[in-house]
């Protein structure tokens, strides 16, 4: 059930058919009954690939998540384990392999996800079990289809990797993922990048696709142009608090993986007669994508227009069952049972998502939502950017959580361009004084990724760059958008700028500010094989993917998807990127966190 | 002119004929008695090996190895072992199983290429019988030992041996075996007596052919087809039993009237029948069975099989011509041939090292999919390594490139070729060749030349060796660094004196890095863990660990007044921070007489709004009332709204003429709301908003 990927532009599921094909091939190949042991990361993802069915239908009875210890006993041929390349895996592995019980004639495989590794097969070596394993084999699952214009590597370390560790691995999967994406959709004919990270992945797109030589894609090119952005080139974005529908689902949330899990208790249907017993305690668990019309329709949406597009909702649904009262003939009340299943969705859906508006309407009416906004708006708009700023004392001295209060300092670096030794020194001790020393490293982090600085120079190029890409918009439409600047309710996020600024009038407009933000910025070309060059009807949009490195917001998200549907726009966007973040999962990645903490 | 069809057969959806074109050059004097013979798959070459049981050194067996017309190729004298059995590979590989269960693999010219075994318990049971068979995974073997248990490789090329479960009461040699290839596996056909078992890899299942004449004693001789899909079995009484594979299906039955086993038996397709048919051949006897229901077809001979047999034959123009009028593509096709062609030039031992490396260059030049690094393999192979680096420049992936420069200890060059892939897997795996190659000076050195091998193998450290990432550190003279390892290892450190230790090296290193703040909170730090011991041993509270703002809140929360004084002055805690904790502390406590005498003490550096909200914040708006008169005008209307005094709020907003303070109090109006206030605030925001 994976429809929803193919309406859009690009018809995605072609990837996820190509990736279900490929995980087929590798079952067959452990002929059998199997089981497969997880390495529980993995299981997200693969859900948006292959649901159990499939995997029962290639004989796979049992599934474990991968324990110390032994594979729990299940009479299968196979065991099959499901793991990211990672040596602490290894030796997880390996104690499972040893401990088998030798009357059980189990035969083991590995399917390393996304890639090999000579250095985990070592490390099995080493532990005298690589030669247990009947197949060891590889499932490279790069990007994965998130929606019908979104593709994910659920990276969940690729930020930190990038700009903190200078590991490189995830940008080397993301080229590799590229290159699936154009064997699959044609060359992509123009590349242009922003940033060290957009860089590397290019010249190793460039690179791969000499190695490639002869068997050069024969596609027509679906997309027209890749942008490549480096995370690091707008820091600002992912900091702000998201006021977009999904967004704010998101920052309240958290959705993994397409799920969100919410308190039950605006869920539960109350049937007469028994009262308030029986109220649920597991979270409510829904899926949130595209395939859903009416979520179609509200997550981009600035969550001050959700409240009226789900009352104009509702009304259309109740108009609709009316229509009962009209059906006459038995050709008419047949038609209209025959819609009834479909109006009993939207229903629901309805249902779930006016509940959903109601437990976010309860947080971004309360105080602490407004203050906490109208700081970051401050900061944006360069309000007492260079000073103490007395709300996040506040916050630090009523020991807010930790995450909120290096959020908002974070952002008032960023948009000051860096803070005072003295007033970065403050905040540095109230941290660390309140939620103790061992969040040193934790500042030491941040200030590596460049998210807390203190100043070098007095000039600060915010506001340069702020005025030249129009990033605050005073008057955003939250209704009726007319500019991006609606998805943080004024404010546009930079990185989107850039490629609307891309798209037109092109990047020369705005040389001043691409040399202020980090890395460098490039364009390549690639050639096509003769007999592939598309001729573009008139009035035909152009299609272009844009790939964050280091992780995008929904809001940024939202973004893109409303420069898509602009009449004139002539451009849509397909988003790719390393990670779905938000502000608090972004942050919390570059935590260090002491053991004995956590 | 004759009719041009008349001399066409039906074969499937095909039509055949029968052209004589040559005839077999060879002159065997002795016939094929005394010999082992196999000839290969398609019309390959053909192997004799005479009289194989002779063993003095003096009179050694013949290897004689003939092309499909019968022209001799090689022939040499065997001094290896005893052979049981010979095959052919679909890649032209003679394979030679011996009694001992090794297995030399020679090429068509008779160069012998390696040898493998069949599992060390077969050195002692020895190789009873064998069989070489071919499925989609590639060229398999099978033996049967002398404990008459049966080993099994499906893939020579990827040797994986299975060693099948028991037959049970199986005494002897079975009667007749097959190798089948079902559900992507193969398995074992065997037959002792009348019993039929299939052997897979965990069990031995005994199964009976339907319909099978009754009169069957024993299954003598057994055949299946070249797909699998179909078995022939002939039995003790003469009938030959013809049905699937799978021994679902039983496709007819035929009496010979002949009980002798034949020699041979084998499935075939009759001219102008498209049914599927079996030979069946005794000494002076050809009888063909046949009439099956099915028709089959294969395409197992494609073009790129044609195109290895003319590169294993070394005619490579022939191949190459062929490749372009098929216009098969050249990664699949030129390319190929190509490479074989190069990986035989680098054979050539007369030859320079640069003349071969240049012509190997202008032959292949820039052809797209060419491995150079496969060929500079075979150069290394055959002792070259010169011509292999050579060859290896050529390689434009150079990913490709890492694992035979290592192979020749080239591993400097090997590390950046590794890098430039952008592989980090590759990169990880040349540094830990490096590791355990070099000393440990030399290592480092390497690395520090490599900022990106230095990364990944600090990322690996981390979380493998920490000991060494403290080392590396101290060869960069990265203080910082240091300083933050010392800080992340007092942390797993459990004993306190121990912890502090570990803080005090991350003080010495920051002072070292000149990161004076880092330093003077971690001294703080060790500073608050004494205090910490200290008050637990006095007072009895658990306290380390806790941050200096837990600590604080822990104190008051038991009344320690004095001792968490002390700790705001010691620590400079700022004064707004401190008024808020201890607000904090004594709400949570309940002791709203201490919170007055707190609020009273001087003048509040937070204001009075905090009291009143938090206070309401612990149900008690009764405290959260006397606070409301101290708030600052700015803050009154909040004040009044907080603790639940519409009329407050109301008179506080009017009074300040703030329209938007007013309709904050509107909106906390509900319809039982005294009335005459409601105007009273609409009054007000009309006369505010018109200024």
């Amino acid at each position: 059930m994976a429809a929803h990927l193919s309406y859009g532009r690009v018809n995605l599921n072609i990837l996820r058919e190509a990736a279900r094909k490929e995980l087929r091939e590798f079952l067959d190949k452990c002929a059998g009954t199997k089981a497969i042991v997880w390495d529980e990361y993995l299981t997200g993802p693969f859900g948006l690939i292959a649901q159990y069915s499939l995997l029962k239908e290639h004989e796979v009875d049992k599934m474990f998540t991968l324990k110390a210890g032994r594979v729990p006993p299940a009479d299968v041929k196979n065991i099959i384990f499901f793991v990211r390349p990672r040596l602490e895996l290894m030796d997880i592995i390996a104690e499972n392999v040893l401990s088998e019980d030798k009357q059980q004639l189990r035969e083991f495989h590995i399917l390393f996800v996304p890639r090999r590794s000579l250095l985990c097969e070592q490390r099995l070596k080493e532990q005298g079990v690589l030669g247990c394993f009947t197949n060891i084999d590889e499932y490279i699952l790069d990007l994965i289809p998130y929606d019908g214009d979104l593709l994910s590597m659920e990276s969940e370390t690729a930020f930190r990797e990038c700009y903190l560790e200078n590991d490189q691995t995830s940008l080397f999967h993301t080229a590799k993922g590229l290159m699936t994406l154009q064997a699959l959709y044609g060359t992509i004919p123009q590349i242009f990048g922003k940033g060290e990270c957009a860089r590397h992945v290019a010249n190793m797109m460039l690179r791969m696709k000499r190695e490639f030589g002869g068997s050069q894609s024969q596609i027509l090119p679906v997309f027209d142009t890749l942008l490549l952005l480096d995370r690091n080139v707008d820091l600002l974005t992912p900091l702000a608090t998201q006021l977009t529908y999904e967004g704010l689902i998101d920052e309240i949330y958290g959705i993994t993986n397409g799920y969100v899990k919410l308190p039950p208790e605006k869920f539960c249907q109350k049937k007469q007669g028994e009262g308030g017993k029986d109220l649920p305690t597991e979270p409510k668990k829904l899926q949130l994508n595209s395939a859903e019309e009416l979520y179609a329709e509200i997550r981009d949406k600035n969550f001050n227009a959700v409240g009226a597009a789900l009352s104009r909702k509702a009304k259309i649904i109740s108009a609709a069952f009316e229509e009962r009262h009209n059906a006459k003939t038995v050709g008419e009340i047949k038609q209209f049972v025959s819609q009834l299943p479909h109006m009993q969705a939207a229903r629901s859906s309805l249902a779930n998502h006016t509940s959903i508006a109601e437990l976010i309407k309860d947080i971004t009416t309360s105080d602490v939502f407004f203050d906490n906004l109208t700081v970051e708006q401050e900061f944006m708009t360069g309000v007492d950017t260079d000073k103490v700023n007395t709300y996040i004392e506040d916050c630090i001295a009523q020991k807010d959580p930790l995450i909120k209060i290096l959020r908002l300092v974070c952002m008032q670096s960023v948009c000051n361009n860096g803070l005072k030794q003295k007033v970065l020194d403050h905040y540095k001790r109230e941290i660390l004084q309140t939620y103790g020393y061992e969040h040193i490293l934790t500042l030491t982090n941040l200030e590596k990724a460049g998210l807390l600085k203190p100043q070098t120079t007095t000039r600060n190029n915010y506001p340069t760059i702020r005025k030249t890409l129009k990033l605050w918009m005073e008057d955003a439409n939250e209704q009726n958008p007319n500019d991006i600047s609606y998805v943080y309710s004024g404010y546009a996020p930079l990185s989107v700028r850039l490629a609307q600024v891309l798209a037109r009038p092109g990047w020369r407009s705005i040389e001043e500010v691409l040399k202020m933000l980090p890395g460098p910025h490039f364009e390549e070309r690639q050639q096509l094989p003769t007999g592939l060059h598309k001729k573009r009807q008139q009035g035909e949009n152009r299609t272009t993917l844009v790939f964050f490195l280091g992780g995008v917001t929904y809001a940024e998200i939202a973004a893109l998807r409303f420069l898509s549907q602009m009449e004139d726009s002539g451009t849509e966007y397909i988003i790719a990127t390393t990670k779905l973040l938000n502000g608090t999962s972004w942050i919390r990645s570059l935590m260090d966190r002491p053991d004995n903490q956590s | 002119m004759a009719f041009v069809t008349a001399n066409w057969n039906p074969l499937g959806e095909a039509f055949y004929r029968k052209t004589e074109l040559y005839e077999m050059g060879w002159n065997l004097k002795d016939g094929l008695r005394d010999c082992l013979f196999a000839a290969a798959p398609y019309g390959g070459p053909i192997a004799l090996l005479k009289e194989p049981l002779r063993r003095s050194p003096s009179a050694r067996p013949l290897m004689e190895i003939y092309s499909s017309s019968g022209v001799s190729m090689a022939s040499f004298l065997w001094k290896s072992g005893v052979v049981k059995q010979l095959g052919w590979t679909v890649s032209d590989d003679l394979l030679c199983i011996q009694e001992d269960g090794t297995v030399l693999v020679y090429d068509m010219f008779g160069n012998f290429k390696k040898h493998f075994s069949m599992g060390s318990e077969v050195v002692q049971n020895q190789v009873l019988e064998a069989k070489v068979f071919h499925s989609p995974y590639g060229t398999g073997i099978a033996i049967v030992t002398g404990t008459f248990r049966f080993t099994l490789a499906t893939n020579i090329d990827d040797l994986k041996l299975r060693r099948l479960p028991e037959v049970p009461g199986l005494q002897g040699l079975p009667s007749c075996w097959a190798v089948l290839t079902q559900d992507r596996q193969s398995k074992v056909l065997l037959a002792s007596g009348a019993d039929l078992f299939i052997l897979d890899n965990t069990v031995c299942t005994a199964v009976a052919p339907p319909g099978l004449s009754p009169q069957a004693t024993s299954i003598v001789h057994m055949a299946v087809s070249f797909s699998y899909k179909y078995l022939a079995l002939f039995t003790d009484s003469g009938h030959v039993w013809m049905g699937t594979s799978n021994l679902r299906d039983k496709l007819s039955e035929v009496e010979t009237k002949i009980r002798a086993p034949p020699k041979q038996m084998a499935w075939c397709r009759r001219p102008k029948s498209q049914q599927p048919s079996v030979v069946i051949m005794w000494d002076q006897q050809l009888l063909v069975a046949g009439q099956c229901k099915e028709s089959i077809q294969f395409k197992q001979m494609t073009v790129q099989v044609l195109i290895d047999r003319l590169v294993y034959r070394k005619l490579y123009p022939l191949a190459i011509e062929i490749c372009r009028y098929l216009k098969t593509p050249e990664y699949q096709g030129v390319s190929r041939v190509l490479k074989h062609w190069a990986c035989c030039k680098v054979q050539q031992k007369e030859e320079a090292d640069d003349v071969i490396a240049r012509a190997i260059c202008v032959k292949l030049g820039e052809t797209a999919g060419i491995s150079y690094s496969e060929i500079a393999t075979k150069a290394y192979e055959c002792g070259r390594t010169e011509l292999a680096i050579k060859l290896l420049e050529f390689e434009p992936r150079s990913g490709e490139q890492v694992p035979l420069l290592l192979k020749m200890k080239r591993s400097q060059l090997a590390l950046s070729k590794a890098i430039e892939s952008g592989d980090t897997d590759l990169v990880y795996t040349v540094v830990s060749y490096l590791k355990n190659e070099m000393n440990r000076g030399d290592f480092f050195m390497t690395l520090r030349n490599q900022p990106v091998a230095l990364s990944l193998y600090r990322q690996f450290c981390k979380h493998q060796e920490q000991d060494t990432l403290k080392d590396l550190f101290n060869q960069d003279d990265d203080h910082q660094e240091l300083g933050n390892f010392y800080v992340r290892a007092s942390y797993k450190e459990r004993r306190l004196e121990a912890r502090i230790g570990l803080l005090q090296s991350a003080v010495d290193e920051y002072y070292k890095a000149k990161n004076e703040f880092s330093a003077k909170v971690t001294e703080e730090e060790m500073r608050l863990l004494r205090v910490q011991r200290k008050l637990e041993e006095e007072k009895g509270e658990h306290l380390v660990g806790f941050s200096l703002h837990d600590t604080l809140s822990s104190l008051l929360a038991v009344g320690l007044h004095k001792q968490a004084e002390q700790l705001y002055k010691d620590f400079r805690v700022p004064d707004k921070r401190y008024w808020w904790l201890k607000l904090t502390a004594l709400a949570e406590k309940e002791d709203w007489e201490e919170l007055e005498k707190f609020g009273k003490s001087k003048k509040s550096p937070i204001g009075y709004l905090p009291f009143v909200e938090v206070c309401v914040k612990h149900h008690n708006k009764y405290e959260a009332r006397k606070y409301v008169s101290k708030v600052t005008p700015e803050q009154k209307v909040k004040a009044h709204l907080a603790v639940g005094d519409l009329e407050g709020a109301a008179d506080a907003a009017i009074e300040r003429r703030s329209e938007a303070e007013i309709s904050t109090v509107l909106s906390r109006c509900s319809p039982t709301t005294d009335r005459a206030l409601v105007e009273r605030l609409n009054r007000a925001r009309a006369t505010a908003a018109k200024k």
